[in-house]
């Protein structure tokens, strides 16, 4: 099972300092919390997608490029990048590129962006945002399969021949997980693709993660991807950690009471018992999060927040000290424990790539000569045909091409 | 009288918005209860009553405004409306509108919980030119819900505590409410035509949890695609 964090890109005012960090000073600090996560052994770094104040991540491949190439280990994410404002082509061409640069430490998880006036910015509409993020998704996931795309739809213009730079790494695309709260639809398109579901499962009481996850994972086996319980779950968690439970509390009050999500609703302690919020000491942390696999089955990925309302980046690095330390050996050693045997770990690039090759050479396409438009047609690379054979004729893919193009 | 199905035991709720104790409009919203309950009787028919006073949720109000997590209170009213066969709505005037604390109340609730339920409206007030806020308000809401009003208002200010006709408008709206329940109107809509109202996943108080797998936007997520722009977006394009 993998454990990471992931943070929201809030710049945000300390309620206790009074002070607001610069956005230079909250980047330096999220580069800071991606290599000390590394450093004290969890998993993943995840950062989300926004494009205006008071969030300074617009551009997370290029923060998260910087963070692979600072780490060795740590596997880089997003949560979400937007696949309703961005062009899938984009989308396809970044994310290939932080695939390369990164060695496959990397996947992707997509959501939709819930600020309507954010897509007109981009040319999109909200109102059509459900269709727009399926749409799009289904373009992505052939740019990243296919040399050559034609495609047509509602949302951008044509393509005629088209091929996304660069091919994935290996020839093997990134893996994607779907985030979605309460929308069927993009659990049934994780499910259809067999790509990983995450239940952001903040903010929300658990029942609604419950049975949007129990959707997800029948209609996986309905899509004969593996059983139900075989299937890719991805929780979020938020927490604020401390030796002790009573300094957590009377440590993070001042930042819950004034954080934009929860200030003047509901208190720390009815939002710690109606969701997943655990405010406490390590044991706390470990025995409410074990409790997660009670509602949504084994799973595989689990990330916290802890860097948002103000918090200040030396509490954010101890919270992620407290994690590495105390906290994530013990949760990895419980679920494994718990764990069914049938139940696979999250897919990496290196699974991925045994999966499609086994033990023979991964693909590595190599661009014909004089090519220079996307529109004269032919194959763009010099084993296209024959990869474009294989898969139309269902044989196992074989490396022995060549040549030129005719 | 009516086709008898027999003896039904109805359950009808009362959401009372006044806060006071005693309070004329929780007196009003209980003497139209009690009228139900007396009309169910001499039909034959057994009516039980939950209040839920809107005071008890106040603690939790500010939370659901703020982030719609509905603390055990709300839940427990969502519940009894939920399970309601009526409902019966009494709010004061204040300022010219129903209270706030009514408002809020039905507001945060989901979009599908009161679908085709039928609903007796009432308010109280201090004078009699509040005399439309049921009608020019209070029944534009429960039909943004969905709900199923019934034709008489019940109003009562203080000068119609003294008047018989506030009693006949009570006992017709009971009346009204009844036959609304014993027509199963609310039942027939779930039961035969439930689908064919918008939903939300998770909504109805957490009930409404049907998933349409033969829509548009279904074969989006599985590969299809939306017909072209200019032709019409219901449909698929199977080419």
């Amino acid at each position: 099972m993998q454990f990471g964090i992931f943070s929201v890109s809030d710049i945000t005012r300390d309620p206790v300092t009074g002070v607001t960090p610069s956005e230079a000073e909250r980047i330096d600090a999220e580069v800071r919390m991606a290599v000390k996560a590394e450093e004290v052994g969890l998993d993943v770094f995840a950062i989300g997608e926004h494009h205006n104040p008071p969030f300074f991540s617009s551009s997370p491949t290029t923060l998260l490029a910087h963070i692979a190439a600072l780490t060795k280990r740590l596997v880089v994410t997003t949560s979400t990048t937007l696949i309703t404002t961005n062009d899938p082509v984009r989308i396809a061409e970044e994310y290939a590129m932080l695939q390369h640069l990164s060695k496959g430490r990397m996947d992707l998880m997509l959501g939709r962006g819930n600020t309507a006036p954010v897509y007109p910015w981009f040319g999109q509409d909200i109102r059509q945002g459900l269709p727009l993020a399926l749409e799009h998704y289904n373009l992505l996931h052939r740019l990243w399969r296919e040399d050559v795309v034609d495609w047509e739809g509602n949302f951008r213009t044509p393509l005629q021949g088209f091929t996304s730079t660069p091919r994935p790494l290996d020839d093997v695309p990134p893996f994607v997980w779907h985030g979605s709260i309460r929308t069927p639809e993009i659990a049934e398109q994780a499910a259809y693709y067999g790509d990983g579901f995450f239940a952001n499962h903040i903010f929300w009481p658990k029942e609604h993660t419950q049975r949007m996850v129990e959707f997800y994972r029948q209609r996986f086996e309905h899509y004969g991807h593996g059983t139900a319980k075989q299937a890719i779950v991805g929780l979020g968690g938020q927490t604020y950690i401390a030796k002790n439970s009573q300094d957590a509390k009377r440590e993070f009050r001042p930042y819950f009471d004034e954080a934009p999500v929860y200030g003047n609703g509901p208190t720390m302690e009815q939002f710690t018992e109606m969701t997943p919020l655990t405010v406490g000491s390590p044991q706390e942390v470990i025995d409410k999060t074990l409790g997660f696999r009670d509602y949504v089955g084994d799973y595989q990925r689990q990330l916290f927040l802890v860097d948002h309302a103000g918090l200040p980046i030396e509490k954010v690095l101890d919270q992620i000290e407290l994690l590495g330390s105390e906290v994530v050996p013990v949760l990895r050693k419980e679920f494994a424990s718990l764990r069914d045997a049938e139940v696979p770990d999250a897919p990496t690039h290196a699974s991925l790539v045994t999966a499609k090759y086994g033990d023979a050479e991964p693909r590595q396409p190599r661009p014909n000569a004089n090519r220079g438009d996307n529109v004269t047609g032919g194959s763009p690379y010099q084993d296209t045909d024959a990869v474009a054979d294989a898969s139309q004729s269902g044989a196992p893919f074989g490396g022995d091409t060549f040549g030129e193009d005719d | 009288m009516t086709e008898s199905e027999g003896s039904r035991t109805f359950r009808v709720a009362v959401v009372n918005a006044g806060i006071s104790d005693p309070s004329s409009t929780k007196l009003l919203g209980d003497r139209i209860a009690q009228a139900v309950r007396e009309i169910a009787v001499r039909r034959g028919h057994v009516v039980e009553i939950t209040t839920i006073d809107l005071r008890d949720v106040l603690p939790e109000l500010a939370g659901a405004l703020a982030s719609g997590l509905l603390g055990p209170r709300f839940t427990a009213a969502v519940n009894a409306l939920h399970e309601a066969d009526g409902v019966i709505a009494s709010t004061p005037v204040y300022k010219a509108g129903p209270s706030g604390l009514f408002s809020s109340f039905f507001q945060v609730l989901d979009n599908d919980l009161l679908i085709a339920k039928p609903v007796a409206l009432a308010a109280t007030a201090g004078t009699a030119r509040h005399a439309l806020v049921v009608d020019e308000q209070m029944r534009s809401l429960f039909a943004y819900l969905r709900a199923m009003s019934v034709p008489t208002s019940v109003f009562a200010s203080t000068e119609d505590w003294q008047d018989k006709a506030l009693g006949s408008r009570v006992d017709r709206a009971a009346f009204e409410l009844l036959l609304l329940m014993e027509s199963g109107f609310e039942r027939e809509v779930r039961g035969s035509s439930w689908r064919k109202y918008q939903h939300e996943y998770g909504s109805a108080g957490g009930n409404e949890l049907t998933i349409d797998l033969d829509s548009d936007l279904m074969r989006l997520a599985t590969g299809g695609s939306l017909k072209p722009k200019n032709s019409v977006i219901e449909g698929i394009d199977e080419s």
